[in-house]
C-alpha cells in the first residue's frame, strides 16, 4: 500500500490548486516583499539622476516594453527594472501589491481594466506634468478618457492597438474579386466570403472566433458602433446588446457559419490561435487589429489589404481602441523620475523610431504620418483610423466580457450557434445587465 | 542474579521495581523530548502553511473581500448566496457525475491493463512502462498537450482519425459538452491509469503464491480463485485507489482549466474551477472563500466515510 500513501489525490493536481489557494494570502504578502522600488535612497526631484525606477506590464506587452525601457535605460542615468507579469494573473498581483503599499514606481494597465485602478487612487495625480507637454491636445485622447477621474488624468498611453479588417489581396484575384476593392458593407462580405470559400483547398471567406469574449469586443462592437449603438454607456452602468444593430451583426455571423463559409475550428477558437489561418494564408478576410500587422509585415505568402471595420450598411466605420496605459503608482517615492520616463515614451523620438518602425501604432494622433507609416500606407490607414475610435468603460469589464464562463461568451455562442438569436440576445442583455448592476 | 545482569537489554519485568523501570522512564521522557524536537519543524510548516491561511480563509468566508479595495465582515451573507448560485450547484452536479464516471472508467481500464501487464508473457516490462509513461506527465502539461492534440485543424487525433478513414471531416473533440467531457475523461485516464496500475500490480504480486497452488490443489477453478483469493486480498487496494480517484476527481482543476476552459458553454465547470473563477475573474474573494470552505468540509465528510468503510473491509 506504501506507494500511494503520500501521492497527491489522484486525477488532478488539486491538491497543488487547493494548497495554492489556502496559501495565497500569506504568500502574497512574501511575494511582493520583493518588488518594491528601491534604488536611491533620498527622494530627488533631478529628473535623470540614476535613480532605479520598477515598472510592472502585463505579458501582453512584453516586447514591446522592454524596446521601450532598453532604450532609455541606454541613453539615461535612471535604471527602469521591468517585470513583465503573465496576463491572467496581473490584477491579482497589482491587487495584492496595492494591499501592502508595495507597487512598482510605474504601473502600466489594459486600458478596460484601468478604471479598476483608478477607482481605488492607485495612480498619482499627472494632470500637470502632461498639461505642460506642447503635444498634450495630441495624445490618444481615448486612452486618456478611462485613465480620467473628473477631469484628472492618471495615466497616459502606453501601448495602442485598433481593430480592423485584413483581406487577403491573392486570394481576392483568384476568386474573381477586385484586390484593391475590399469589402464595404455586410452584403459585400457575405458574398466576397462565398466566393473565396469557393476556391476550395481548405479556403474560407471569413474567420470567427467563436469562444473568445475579448475578440467579440475587439471586433463586434465597432460594427455596433458605426452605426450609432453605443453598447456601454459613458458611466459604464448600462449596456445594450439586444436591439436591431447586433441582431444584424449576428445574423452576418451565423450565415457565414451556417453556409460553412468559415472554417469548422471557429466555434472553439479561444483567441489564442485566432490569427494563424489567415497568417498563412487559407482566409480571405479577418477581422482583427494591429498586433498583427508586424506578422502581416513580415510574412511573404501573400499581398494584404486592410479596410475599417463598419456598419452592416457601410455608411460610417469604427474601430476598438485597446492597448495599455501606463501610470505613477501611489507607491512611488521618485515621482519626477518615473515622469521622466513616461514623457521620453511619449517623446516623438520613441513613438517613431521604436514604436512606429516595429510597425505599433503612435501613442499620439500628430505623429500618425511618420517617415515608417509613410512607407507603408496601410498602417497609416490603421493609425488614421484612431480618430473615430472607442475604448469602452465598465468596473467589471474583464468578469463580464472577457472571461471565458462570463454572459458575453455565452451570449456570442448562443447567438452564433444556438437556436434563437433573438433569446440569445436577450438573455446576454439580462446577464450583463445585472452583472453591472450587482458592481455598483 | 541472572535477572540483574542484564538488566537494560532484558525484559523490563525481569526487576520490576529498581533502577531499571526509572531508567526506562527517563529515557522515554528524553525520547519524547528528542520526538517533539524531531516533529516540530514540520508542526511550525503545517501550523504556518496549513492551518493559517485556513484561519485567513475561514475569517474571508465571512466577508466581502474584493481584490481591490478594503473588505467588509458580512457574517453569513455568502454562504446564504451559494444557495441560489446557479454557478456553484452547477458545478457541483456536474463534479459528481465527472467523478462517477471518471472513477468507474478508470478502474475498468486499470484491470484490463493489470491482465495484460501481470502475465508471464515477454514484453510485460515494456507494457508496464509504456503504461506508465503518462503518470509522469504534470497534469497542466498532458493537458495542453491534448488541447494542441484535440484541434481539429492541428492536431493528431484528428490526422490519424482521417488517415485511418475513420472520419471524413475533422471532428471538433472539443466542440460539444458530451465531446469535451469524453476528451477530458480519456485524457484523464491516459494519464492516471498507469498510477492505478502500479498499485494494483503491487497488490497482486503480494499475494501468497502458496494460496493459489493450494486452491488449484484443491480443484478451485479461475473464477473461484478470483472470487475467494484475489478479490479479498486486493480489497484494501481498491479502497485505497477508491478514495484517491474520488478525492482527486472531486478536486479536478488543471484539465478543465487548460483543456475546456470550462466550455463549451460553461457545461464542464468543476466545483475548483468555480471558486477559481469568482475569485480569480469575478475577484470576489470572500465568496470564493466560502466556497472553498464548504468543499473543504465536503471532501472531510467524504473521506471519514470512505476511511471507515475501508477500515470496516479490512476487518
Amino acid at each position: 500500500m506504501a506507494p500511494g500513501k503520500d501521492r497527491p489525490a489522484m486525477p488532478t493536481g488539486a491538491s497543488r490548486t487547493r494548497a495554492g489557494f489556502l496559501t495565497m494570502a500569506l504568500a502574497v504578502g512574501l511575494a511582493v516583499a520583493g518588488c518594491s522600488s528601491t534604488g536611491s535612497p533620498a527622494t530627488s526631484t533631478t529628473p535623470d539622476d540614476g535613480t532605479t525606477l520598477t515598472m510592472w506590464v502585463r505579458s501582453a506587452t512584453d516586447q514591446f516594453s522592454q524596446r521601450l525601457v532598453d532604450a532609455y535605460n541606454a541613453s539615461h542615468k535612471n535604471r527602469v527594472t521591468l517585470t513583465i507579469i503573465p496576463n491572467d494573473n496581473y490584477l491579482t498581483k497589482v491587487g495584492a501589491a496595492a494591499g501592502s503599499n508595495s507597487l512598482p514606481d510605474i504601473l502600466a494597465s489594459d486600458v478596460v481594466y484601468t478604471p479598476n485602478y483608478t477607482k481605488q487612487g492607485l495612480f498619482q495625480d499627472i494632470t500637470g506634468e502632461l498639461g505642460a507637454l506642447s503635444y498634450r491636445s495630441s495624445v490618444a485622447g481615448s486612452h486618456l478618457a478611462v485613465a480620467s477621474v473628473s477631469g484628472k488624468v492618471y495615466a497616459v498611453p502606453h501601448k495602442l492597438d485598433s481593430s480592423v479588417l485584413f483581406y487577403n489581396k491573392d486570394l481576392f484575384t483568384q476568386a474573381g474579386l477586385d484586390p484593391a476593392k475590399p469589402p464595404a458593407n455586410f452584403a459585400e462580405i457575405l458574398d466576397y466570403a462565398r466566393k473565396i470559400t469557393a476556391l476550395g483547398n481548405g479556403i474560407t471567406g471569413f474567420d470567427i472566433a467563436g469562444s473568445c469574449g475579448g475578440c467579440g469586443v475587439y471586433t463586434l462592437f465597432p460594427y455596433a458602433w458605426a452605426n450609432g449603438v453605443k453598447v456601454l454607456s459613458d458611466d459604464g452602468k448600462k449596456v445594450d446588446i439586444n436591439n436591431d444593430t447586433f441582431k444584424q451583426i449576428f445574423g452576418l455571423y451565423r450565415q457565414l457559419t451556417n453556409e460553412k463559409l468559415v472554417a469548422s475550428s471557429d466555434s472553439t477558437q479561444d483567441g489564442s490561435t485566432w490569427p494563424n489561418n489567415f497568417l498563412s494564408g487559407k482566409v480571405g478576410m479577418l477581422a482583427l487589429g494591429s498586433p498583427i500587422v508586424g506578422a502581416l509585415q513580415q510574412q511573404k505568402i501573400f499581398q494584404w489589404g486592410v479596410t475599417s471595420l463598419m456598419s452592416p450598411d457601410g455608411k460610417k466605420t469604427s474601430t476598438f481602441v485597446g492597448g495599455d496605459v501606463a501610470g505613477i503608482s501611489k507607491s512611488s517615492k521618485h515621482k519626477a523620475q518615473a515622469w521622466d520616463f513616461l514623457k521620453w515614451t511619449l517623446d516623438e523620438n520613441a513613438q517613431v523610431e521604436i514604436i512606429a518602425k516595429n510597425g505599433d501604432l503612435p501613442g499620439r494622433t500628430d505623429l500618425s504620418g511618420n517617415k515608417y507609416t509613410g512607407s507603408d500606407p496601410r498602417t497609416k490607414f490603421i493609425a488614421d483610423g484612431l480618430r473615430n475610435g472607442v475604448t469602452p468603460f465598465a468596473l467589471p469589464f474583464g468578469d463580464l466580457f472577457n472571461n471565458p464562463n462570463g454572459p458575453w461568451v455565452e451570449t456570442i455562442r448562443g447567438a452564433i450557434y444556438g437556436p434563437d438569436l433573438n433569446k440569445a440576445l436577450a438573455d446576454g442583455q439580462a446577464k450583463i445587465q445585472s452583472g453591472l448592476d450587482s458592481a455598483g | 542474579m541472572l535477572t540483574r545482569a542484564p538488566a537494560g537489554t532484558d525484559s523490563p519485568a525481569a526487576d520490576p521495581v529498581t533502577g531499571p523501570r526509572r531508567r526506562t522512564g527517563a529515557s522515554a521522557a528524553r525520547r519524547s523530548v528528542v520526538g517533539l524536537a524531531f516533529v516540530a519543524p514540520t508542526a511550525a510548516i503545517v501550523a504556518a502553511l496549513f492551518l493559517v491561511p485556513l484561519g485567513i480563509l475561514v475569517y474571508m468566508s465571512f466577508t466581502d473581500w474584493p481584490l481591490l479595495g478594503s473588505p467588509r465582515v458580512n457574517g453569513v451573507e455568502n454562504y446564504r448566496q451559494l444557495g441560489s448560485d446557479d454557478r456553484f450547484l452547477g458545478a457541483i452536479k456536474f463534479t459528481i457525475v465527472y467523478t462517477l464516471i471518471t472513477t468507474v472508467v478508470l478502474f475498468a481500464a486499470a484491470f484490463v491493463l493489470v491482465a495484460i501487464s501481470n502475465s508471464p508473457r515477454r514484453g510485460t516490462l515494456f507494457y508496464r512502462t509504456a503504461f506508465f509513461l503518462p503518470y509522469v506527465v504534470g497534469t497542466a502539461a498532458a493537458s495542453s498537450m491534448w488541447w494542441i492534440d484535440a484541434n481539429d485543424q492541428l492536431g493528431v487525433f484528428n490526422h490519424a482519425l482521417q488517415t485511418t478513414g475513420l472520419v471524413d471531416q475533422p471532428v471538433g473533440l472539443l466542440a460539444t459538452p458530451t465531446k469535451a467531457l469524453l476528451t477530458v475523461i480519456a485524457l484523464v485516464v491516459w494519464k492516471f491509469v498507469g498510477f492505478q496500475l502500479m498499485v494494483l500490480l503491487v497488490g497482486l504480486q503480494s499475494i501468497p503464491a502458496q494460496l493459489y497452488e493450494a486452491a488449484r490443489v484443491d480443484g478451485a477453478s479461475t473464477w473461484q480463485r478470483l472470487r475467494y483469493i484475489t478479490v479479498p486480498s486486493l480489497r484494501p487496494t481498491l479502497a485505497l485507489l477508491t478514495v484517491l480517484s474520488v478525492t482527486g476527481s472531486l478536486l479536478a482543476f488543471d484539465q478543465f482549466f487548460v483543456l475546456t476552459h470550462g466550455g463549451p458553454d460553461n457545461s464542464t465547470v468543476t466545483v475548483v474551477l468555480a471558486l477559481y473563477n469568482k475569485a480569480f475573474q469575478s475577484f470576489r474573494l470572500g465568496s470564493a472563500a466560502a466556497e472553498a470552505v464548504v468543499v473543504l468540509v465536503v471532501l472531510v465528510l467524504v473521506n471519514v466515510i470512505q476511511l471507515r468503510l475501508l477500515r470496516e473491509r479490512e476487518k
